[in-house]
């Protein structure tokens, strides 16, 4: 038990100060820890050290030698998302309360404009929502759900003017907000030349819709139908294309919600290849699995109905957080999206019309600590890279967040490793009436959150206040991404090979295609065309009659080193 | 004769009895290189040389053995019994054929014995076999037999842009029989708009017309409609193909999207056919070539980085994953690259039926001679996907040949000549693809992976034929010596040495891209029908007599697991009662600005609907009232699952 006492002082007020001590604690940072005090004021951090000179009316925390961890960063939350004229039950206020709750002290929320309007006043409406509500500091993703010229200005100006560096887009949804390979290849190239994160939601909704239409027509309606049609590798495939389209723009990649090993596998091995990719768990897929869409009680599956979904292999949570203790995922977000049971009923009779969306905001830290920390996967210091560090890299948050330095944001945590809680719908901070970790018994849970230099939690009590939390803006071109990528610029730059003019015969051809197909234009459709008078063809196999009719305004240029004769037999 | 041509002699033929061999000399369109028959010693007296043939000056042979030690022997003769009389007037070849001492080499096991031929046939085979007066033997020294080569993958005579691939399939044929390769399978392109059966009746003409071996087709399906299913139910049933390839690349010509390919590998699953794919990822290709244009890059070596390797692979990975997802069984076309043999050596690993297809190119050669400063050889080198410029990538396949996870050799065989490739001299998009490799696929291999000690002469066997015969159900009557098996053979001599180049192969054009390249490993002999097609280095092919053997469905060695899984992948749906909960109003039709998407193909998430009135909705967090003005309709009723009636809303 910690406790608190006021130096200096005794008439100081019991609203929460603006200066705080953390007396004895242990630092936890990624890369260390050691004991030390921290001093904050004004939301910063101004002191760490030993026998720190503070001023008076500080108000005191002994930590007694327990952990301080830099607050928790949800990098994926959807908080109060429209759907369908209703919205998710968690809107900033009620989701924030249950992320610092369980020791979150910054989300970066998704803004998903709807396809065809402004990327920019959807981010507009997103600002307006949050900042009314938000109780903890927040930053947005926006996602790009249609591809033209004015977009790609909108994203510019999300970039320079707006604070936002990353930016997902959907190889699922088809038909509403997939993309298709050549639009990847098109904004991935964007986002690279201007410093942007490309974010993907890796699944082949091309599959997916000839699997659900192929489901429903096998009479599968319940929600164990959303895991049948959308097959683990479905996810494993659109995680490989990605990389491959990353790969070919030289473009940072984050994969968002990785469900499942065969994706985990890919992001893996394409990291071991040297393409700079992260994986992103959630809480979910490392707390349970899908085994969940075959219960008998149909709210309780879809409450777990999600995309990609939860896998129905048992092992893939045990697996997810090895590879998450190894490196090889990056950071854990919480996708946390929930319906009511009643919003979820929408799709009672029809499991491609049930919203998706998991709990997992307040839950988060909680599970990957007994997951991977307990377990010995991990060490304390590799859970606050997971949980909080990476996440603030990958954006350009680093190290105002992320950290705990002199300068950062004191938004901490006291960890206490050996609390146990078992989770429960019935008191959890989250509006929605299940949770699927009920019934789950974790250990290590927050025991003091600092936001913004002030107590919101202790003793089990929330004091988070509506309209607080900040945006923060994410400028472009971290350094964690973008050192690599910038010093595969210089080295790619390709170069044509110097040769003379090829001054052989030419056969005829006939570079229109036929008449059968729609106009492909010569550029697109790079090779055969075959034509139908095949055997008329004027052209003969012993040799065309007639020379190239060179344009006037060629030369042919001698190569350096004297000219070759191009079309000698070597 | 010189001395030197007498020791560069490798194979010396004894031609028994007088005019054995009448051989209808076909006009070649090019002779470049001749030599000289080269003279025998110790000819014995009823073996004769036929002088005829060597002063005809036509039909001389093509001298490319060099380098050998010691002379290599194969007798021909025939039989001195009374049957002689019968075949006098030898205007044709015996179809009678005896092979002693053999040492047959099928893909399980090596044995020695004779093997006796008739009418194109395997009639017997063992020792002391009681055969009929008047039959051509062969002594075949104890040197290997083995069964002719299938050449999954051609392209004879392709039209593209109103030029024809240089190579018909006269000349095609020809070559392959003289690498040993006694049938070819060769792709119909339907040009887009054209019928399949058309197209396919119109390479059944091209092929009987001059195939010189026996032959068959894959078809190629370039667009996708309910037209297009029937064909290739009628293909099936009428016309003997069983495999179908789709393209993953070439925009707007030939490409197919993911949806398309889900349903073609769905009918082709129920038709019991093989999945074929050209796997690139097409879309980038397209932005890639237009990159590598805008940066001036209009040479050969635009080809290969417009098409790196990740863009194979990604497609390969992308075509496993449909198959899996359909239960179809999966053929990769033209395995070029180590990333994308990897990803089917991991989709076996994980049991998907996948087999991949690296061609000669791919085994022999690499990509770096696209940056050669003659843009002619550069071109020669065009293919897609393109060579690896990986030097390693060769040695690697060959690996993967050896151990199994890649199957079956082709070689792509597309031969342009330099003016036709020249067609793209100002832009390597325009370059007509394809390489050679029919006559050189089986020495390669033996060169790359026998003599290496990657693989024995039974996965030589097994890569080279038997394993085509059984992913295409021709086998046993393709790809292995057995009784009642065709008679395409070939007496293999492991130790002969050539050097190939374009001066002395049989093919139509100006450049080999295995010019300068030593192998070892060549056939003696080769028996196409029961009839000798090629001995000493001389072809004795006939224009027009190979067959159209047609290929039945349901191959067992690749079709066994797809049933099981068929009967297995039943899926279920979980009996529950009926939900009875409040269900949340939401609106239902889409907005105005957003395009029509059909309720059936956008699964989940509708439009994020009246975005700006969101705090005016008449949805209340704070309970479930909001269904109590919903009537439940009179039609429904909750039904009582066995077990009792689970509280399907309640907690837990």
């Amino acid at each position: 038990e910690q406790t608190m006492s006021y130096q200096g002082k005794k008439n100081i007020p019991k609203i929460t100060s603006e200066r705080l001590l953390i007396k004895g604690g242990r630092i936890v940072n990624d890369d260390q820890s050691f004991y030390a005090d921290i001093y904050m004021e004004d939301g910063v951090i101004k002191q760490i050290g030993d026998n720190l000179i503070v001023p008076g009316g500080v108000k005191t925390i002994e930590a007694d030698g327990k952990m301080v961890i830099p607050g928790g960063i949800d990098i994926h939350t959807h908080l109060q998302m429209p759907f369908r004229g209703t919205s998710t039950v968690d809107d900033f206020s009620q989701g924030t309360k249950a992320a610092l709750a369980g020791g979150t002290t910054m989300i970066v929320d998704h803004v998903i404009p709807e396809p065809g309007s402004s990327l920019v006043e959807a981010f507009e409406r997103w600002r307006e929502w949050a900042d009314e509500k938000v109780c903890c500091d927040y930053s947005l993703h926006v996602d790009i759900t249609h591809l033209n010229d004015s977009v790609k200005q909108e994203v510019l100006s999300l970039i320079k003017e707006k604070g936002v560096n990353s930016f997902q887009v959907y190889m699922a949804f088809k038909d509403l907000y997939q993309m298709s390979n050549s639009e990847l290849y098109e904004i991935f190239t964007f986002l690279g030349e201007h410093g942007g994160i490309a974010q993907v939601h890796a699944e082949n909704g091309e599959i997916i819709a000839e699997e659900q239409a192929r489901m429903l027509e096998m009479g599968i309606t319940g929600p164990e139908g959303h895991v049948l049609s959308r097959p683990e590798e479905l996810e494993a495939e659109a995680v490989f294309r990605a990389v491959t389209i990353a790969s070919q723009t030289n473009c940072p990649l984050y994969v968002t919600r990785v469900m499942s090993k065969s994706a985990a596998d890919i992001i893996l091995q394409a990291r071991k290849k040297g393409n700079v990719v992260f994986g992103e768990p959630i809480t979910a897929s490392l707390g349970t699995d899908g085994t969940h869409y075959w219960s008998k009680n149909w709210a309780k599956a879809a409450s777990f109905v999600t995309s990609p979904p939860l896998s129905p292999d048992p092992t893939t949570p045990d697996y997810l957080n090895t590879l998450l203790a190894s490196g090889d995922l990056s950071v854990v977000g919480s996708a946390h999206c929930t319906f009511s049971v009643a919003q979820k009923a929408i799709g009672k009779d029809d499991f491609t019309q049930i919203p998706e969306g998991v709990n997992g905001a307040e839950e988060r830290m909680s599970v990957i600590w007994d997951k991977a920390v307990v377990t010995g996967k991990m060490d304390e210091n590799m859970f606050v890279a997971v949980t909080s560090t990476n996440a603030a890299k990958i954006l350009n948050l680093y190290p105002r967040k992320g950290r705990i330095a002199v300068g950062s944001d004191s938004d901490l945590v006291i960890w206490d490793t050996d609390a146990t809680r078992t989770i429960t719908a019935k008191t959890h901070h989250s509006a929605a009436e299940y949770n699927v970790f009920e019934g789950m018994e974790l250990r290590g849970a927050p025991m003091l959150v600092i936001c913004q230099g002030k107590i919101v939690l202790e003793d089990g009590n929330l004091h988070a206040t509506a309209g607080t939390g900040r945006f923060i803006p994410c400028s472009p071109f971290p350094d964690f991404t973008y050192k690599r990528i910038k010093a595969r610029k210089q080295l790619a730059i390709l170069k044509a090979v110097p040769r003379g003019m090829y001054d052989g015969p030419v056969s005829e051809f006939s570079p229109m295609s036929r008449g059968g197909t729609p106009s492909a234009s010569t550029r697109t459709s790079p090779t055969k065309a075959p034509l139908r008078n095949l055997h008329q063809s004027g052209f003969t196999l012993s040799g065309p009659e007639e020379a190239p009719i060179r344009p006037a305004g060629r030369r042919i240029v001698v190569p350096p080193g004297g000219r070759s004769n191009i079309i000698s037999l070597s | 004769m010189s001395d030197s041509q007498s020791k560069c002699s490798t194979a010396q033929y004894f031609l028994c009895s007088k005019n054995c061999y009448v051989r209808k000399i076909p006009n070649q369109p090019r002779q470049k290189f001749c030599g000289m028959f080269c003279p025998v010693e110790g000819s014995v007296e009823n073996k004769t040389l036929d002088f005829d043939l060597l002063s005809s000056g036509k039909g001389r042979v093509i001298q490319r053995q060099k380098d050998i030690s010691k002379p290599r022997k194969v007798e021909i003769r025939r039989s001195t019994g009374k049957e002689i009389l019968q075949n006098l007037n030898d205007e044709v070849r015996s179809d009678r054929l005896l092979i002693k001492g053999a040492k047959i080499v099928n893909d399980d096991q090596s044995f020695c014995a004779d093997i006796y031929m008739e009418d194109g046939l395997i009639k017997q085979i063992g020792e002391n076999l009681i055969v009929p007066g008047g039959v051509k033997t062969i002594d075949a020294h104890g040197r290997m037999v083995m069964p002719g080569g299938i050449d999954v993958h051609t392209r004879f005579q392709m039209p593209d842009r109103g030029m024809t691939a240089a190579d018909d399939f006269y000349q095609g044929t020809r070559a392959a029989l003289a690498g040993g390769t006694t049938m070819i399978i060769d792709h119909v392109v339907p040009e887009p708009g054209m019928t399949l059966i058309s197209a396919f009746n119109q390479w059944r003409e091209w092929a009987d017309s001059k195939a010189c071996c026996d032959y068959s087709l894959h078809v190629d399906i370039t667009e996708w409609h309910k037209g297009v299913l029937e064909e290739m139910e009628a293909l099936v049933k009428d016309h003997g193909v069983n495999s179908f390839l789709v393209y993953l690349a070439y925009k707007d010509v030939f490409q197919l999207t993911d949806s398309q390919i889900y349903e073609v590998f769905s009918v082709i699953r129920d038709l019991g056919a093989i999945a074929q794919v050209h796997a690139e990822n097409g879309d980038i290709i397209v932005e890639e070539q237009r990159r590598i244009l805008e940066l001036g890059i209009t040479g050969p070596e635009g080809h290969v980085l417009s098409r790196p390797e990740e863009l194979e692979a990604e497609a390969v990975n992308r075509s496993v994953t449909v198959a899996n997802q359909t239960n179809c069984p999966l053929y990769i076309t033209k395995v070029m690259s180590k990333s994308a043999a990897d990803v089917i050596a991991q989709a076996r690993k994980k049991g998907t039926v996948v087999y991949g297809e690296p061609i000669t190119a791919s085994l022999g050669t690499d990509g770096s001679h696209y940056w050669s400063k003659n843009w002619a050889k550069a071109a020669t080198y065009v293919t897609s996907p393109p060579l690896s410029p990986d030097p390693t990538t060769p040695d690697y396949l060959n690996s993967l040949l050896s151990c199994g996870d890649l199957q079956v050799t082709g070689s792509a065989h597309c031969t342009f000549n330099t003016a036709q490739r020249a067609v793209g001299k100002d832009d390597f998009t325009l370059i007509p693809e394809g390489t050679n490799g029919t006559e050189e696929r089986m020495s390669i291999i033996w060169d790359k992976c026998v003599v290496t000690g990657k693989m024995d002469e039974n996965q030589f066997v097994a890569v080279t034929s038997t394993n085509a015969a059984k992913i295409f159900n021709l086998y046993p009557r393709k790809g292995r010596i057995a009784v009642g098996s065709d008679a395409d053979l070939v007496l293999w001599d492991p130790e002969l040495t050539k050097i190939i180049s374009a001066k002395s192969h049989n093919l139509a054009v100006e450049y080999n891209i295995f010019e300068g390249t030593e192998v070892r490993g060549s056939p003696l002999v080769v028996i196409s029908q029961g009839k000798i097609v090629l001995e000493d280095g001389n072809l004795h092919t006939t224009e027009g007599s190979g067959r159209y053997v047609t290929r039945k469905p349901f191959p067992d060695y690749v079709y066994k697991r797809i049933k099981a899984r068929s009967r297995l992948a039943e899926l279920r749906g979980v009996p529950r009662g009926l939900y009875d909960g409040p269900v949340c109003e939401v609106s239902v039709t889409p907005k105005a600005m957003t395009p029509a998407s059909s309720a059936k193909t956008s699964p989940a998430k509708q439009p994020d609907q009246p975005v700006r009135n969101l705090h005016q909705s008449g949805f209340s967090l704070s309970g479930a009232q909001i269904d109590d003005n919903i009537p439940r309709r009179n039609t429904q009723r909750i039904v009582a699952p066995p077990g009792g009636r689970t509280n399907i809303t309640s907690l837990g």
